[in-house]
């Protein structure tokens, strides 16, 4: 990959410039179909990218005995991770990558997560640490579904290179992968029923509590990254492999949205689990994904 | 810059977030706050989010006639909502502390401690009044931006009763 490729995906497509409308985008959808589940008409279609704009335009109150510059630091860090996450996507047929380049993937989608734990204890407010906590254990949880599932695929086919894996056949490890995936998006989201470490109104905002103006707005850009990044992951390990680059652009959204879709749902119609079930679940998740995304892993191996 | 100005007043109306705080209210108040906000008013048609940080917020929504016990709380919050910010008063309580006038426990009624823009009078006020304050006030929130000129409070009483 070289170095112009690389700047066009990371600011163009998938990147920043096709990244941010799609969040907004998403989050719009997100919020719209469960106004229409509840029978309301739900927020207007430009709703998240007003709330950015107004946010931007805040002032940002006085924190008196917190570290400043730690508390701008971490959703700037957050929102590079998850545009950096997005940038890797190998949405485009022959977009060029490097061996490895998943594992980096991995760690820029693990990013967010850790900024915003860092980032409520840092704050010092008691909800903001409840947050923290909260979103710790519930990380560590459903971490090992996440990575075994992405892992078990690679290994089955001898590479750590996206494009590798976005040309993958469709087998049946790839489908009970994409499931792992699938059942850990709404907790790497922090949406229902796993929205525990913002739990809006219980723990006021969780780690967010004492955010406020411009650094609230990059955590909602963070947060509508990370569900373009999340989706995206699963788009494209679903899409058929064209080599159109429009089709495969327009598979790539139409297959995002379908997940967006999806978990919104979801969300919609359950309510929030108390941590220990939720940490109890993704455990019994990772007991059932290690027996049968190993065997199967192990089994394809020796078949080819 | 023109432009940039522009889109922010747009941005400042179409997305209040409001934070709610009760100042020793009978919980009759509360009760329509959360009506407006429920699938049969729907507020969130016009962006309306009910935040639980008042960090996040725009609009304070003020229930309650501020009991003695209430009021280091009420100038506390109203000091932690960023500016541009707008305050509302929501029912008879904090405008005029209603029946409980001269009682000395109260400290009310609101406007003596933080600069009221909306005033929703009403026991209760009914969710739509509510929603046509909550309307009124991202409109004086998008007149007034950042510019500290404007900070004076612009007085308005929505709803059925007129002063």
């Amino acid at each position: 990959m070289t170095l112009i490729t690389a700047l066009a995906r990371l600011l163009i497509f998938p990147g920043l410039v096709f990244a941010m409308p799609a969040a907004w985008f998403f989050l719009w959808v997100e919020r719209k179909s469960v106004a229409l589940m509840q029978e309301r008409v739900g927020p207007p279609f430009m709703q998240p990218f007003f709330d950015f704009v107004k946010l931007l335009g805040k002032e940002t109150p006085p924190r008196t005995g917190i570290g400043g510059m730690l508390m701008r630091a971490w959703p700037l860090i957050a929102v590079s991770a998850a545009a950096g996450a997005v940038g890797l996507l190998p949405v485009l047929p022959s977009s060029g990558g490097f061996q490895g380049d998943l594992i980096l993937l991995l760690a820029l989608l693990e990013l967010p997560s850790v900024c915003i734990i860092a980032a409520g204890f840092s704050s010092r407010s008691i909800f903001a640490e409840i947050g923290s906590a909260r979103e710790a254990a519930l990380s560590v949880s459903y971490n090992i579904v996440f990575l075994l599932a992405i892992v078990s695929i690679a290994a089955s086919q001898h590479t750590f290179r996206l494009e590798a894996l976005a040309a993958l056949p469709a087998t049946p490890l790839l489908w009970l992968g994409v499931a792992a995936i699938l059942v850990c998006l709404p907790a790497k989201l922090h949406i229902n029923p796993f929205s525990l470490p913002n739990a809006e109104q219980e723990i006021y905002a969780g780690p967010m509590t004492e955010y406020a103006g411009a650094e609230l707005a990059m955590w909602e850009l963070a947060h509508g990254l990370e569900w373009v990044a999340g989706v995206g992951l699963v788009a494209t390990l679903v899409a058929p492999h064209v080599h159109a680059v429009w089709i495969a652009a327009c598979i790539f959204i139409a297959i995002s949205f379908a997940v967006v879709l999806l978990l919104s749902v979801l969300a919609a119609a359950t309510a929030r689990l108390a941590i220990d079930s939720s940490v109890r679940f993704y455990w019994q998740c990772t007991l059932i994904f290690a027996v049968l995304a190993i065997s199967s892993a192990i089994l394809m191996r020796f078949w080819s | 810059m023109k432009l940039w100005r522009r889109l922010m007043c747009t941005a400042r109306r179409r997305s209040p977030w409001l934070f709610h705080m009760n100042s020793g209210s009978c919980n009759g108040c509360d009760i329509e706050i959360v009506a407006a906000l429920s699938p049969r008013y729907d507020a969130e048609q016009l962006g309306v989010l009910l935040q639980g940080s008042p960090r996040h917020a725009d609009i304070l929504c003020v229930t309650g006639p501020v009991t003695r016990k209430a009021v280091g709380a009420v100038k506390t919050v109203y000091d932690q909502v960023p500016g541009p910010k707008a305050v509302i008063a929501i029912g008879s309580c904090p405008a005029t502390t209603n029946v409980f006038i001269d009682s000395r426990t109260l400290e009310g009624p609101l406007d003596k401690h933080v600069p009221v823009d909306v005033y929703v009078p009403g026991c209760p006020p009914r969710p739509d009044a509510i929603i046509q304050g909550v309307a009124k006030a991202a409109e004086i929130l998008a007149k007034r931006g950042n510019n500290p000129q404007n900070a004076e409070p612009v007085v308005t009483f929505v709803g059925e009763v007129q002063p």
